[in-house]
């Protein structure tokens, strides 16, 4: 099999995942875009563990450690969106440009 | 060409295809279920590279976890359900952004890998028996420190959604 179509694969996947956090304003489609992003790097390690058959299985070892992490900061990150909404009725991410709470 | 090829080159033009379509629906919930898609057709691409585990992970903690917490945000959120005008900002200057870094990547990746072959049956597949022995046999310190890191965002989250949570005045 060829190692270039899981790294081409993964090099689009990025791509499409920074457009969508540049591009969307609401909050949850960046977090989805991060999702891609995380993936496309997920799919690298994977075919180079496959190309370079180390002992370790390092590939798979350090991606179900991304799958971890990743499922932690979507939980944070939801938390997050979530109190931006109650806060602000909006989860538009161009509008929250201050960090302090609004005066009650 | 041979068989791994084409269909790892289907299953990841599904995954890109379906991403496209991620990033560019102007449906919340649209975008969340073309996620499902995207991330099992990347499985699907990880059981063609010999790794079963994390195949079976992806299905579980992304299509099963993440993307139903994705959609109870969405609703928590209100959503408007059906297309909203207001889901993209600064389109162009992204696509241009995005389209150059993956065309560097993409040239630096044929350039240098670009007739690498790998052999799929040189090694045993990855399923829990492998995986599990690695990753107890050289992995456990940080296999152990994620347990931690999963509690602290676990305890984390809580506390940031819990409102009757006050500090000390």
């Amino acid at each position: 099999m060829h190692l270039a179509v899981p790294l081409v694969a993964g090099a689009l996947l990025f791509g499409l995942g920074i457009y969508g956090v540049l591009a969307r304003k609401n909050a949850v489609l960046v977090l989805m875009a991060v999702e891609l992003m995380l993936n496309a790097v997920n799919l690298n390690l994977i075919a180079f563990g496959a190309y370079l058959r180390d002992r370790f299985r390092t590939g798979e070892v350090t991606t179900l450690f991304v799958v971890t992490i990743a499922a932690a900061e979507v939980g944070v990150g939801l938390a997050i969106v979530l109190l931006l909404y109650r806060r602000r009725e909006s989860v538009d991410l161009d509008r929250a440009t201050e960090l302090r709470e609004e005066a009650a | 060409m041979t068989t791994f090829d084409v269909v790892i080159a289907l299953l990841a033009a599904t995954s890109v295809g379906a991403a496209a379509l991620v990033v560019t629906t102007r449906q919340v919930v649209h975008a969340a279920l073309w996620l499902v898609v995207s991330l099992a057709a990347l499985a699907g691409c990880y059981v063609v590279l010999a790794a079963e585990l994390v195949a079976w992970v992806q299905v579980l903690v992304y299509v099963g976890a993440v993307v139903v917490l994705m959609l109870f945000a969405v609703m928590l959120t209100r959503a408007p359900i059906g297309r909203s005008a207001d889901t993209d900002g600064a389109r162009l200057g992204a696509a241009v952004v995005a389209t150059a870094m993956t065309a560097t990547l993409v040239v630096l990746l044929l350039k240098s890998f670009g007739d690498v072959r790998v052999d799929l049956k040189a090694r045993p597949v990855g399923n829990g028996e492998v995986i599990g022995s690695a990753l107890f046999r050289s992995w456990v310190l940080p296999f152990e420190l994620l347990s931690l890191l999963l509690l602290a965002a676990l305890v984390g989250a809580v506390v940031l959604t819990r409102d009757d949570i006050e500090g000390e005045q």
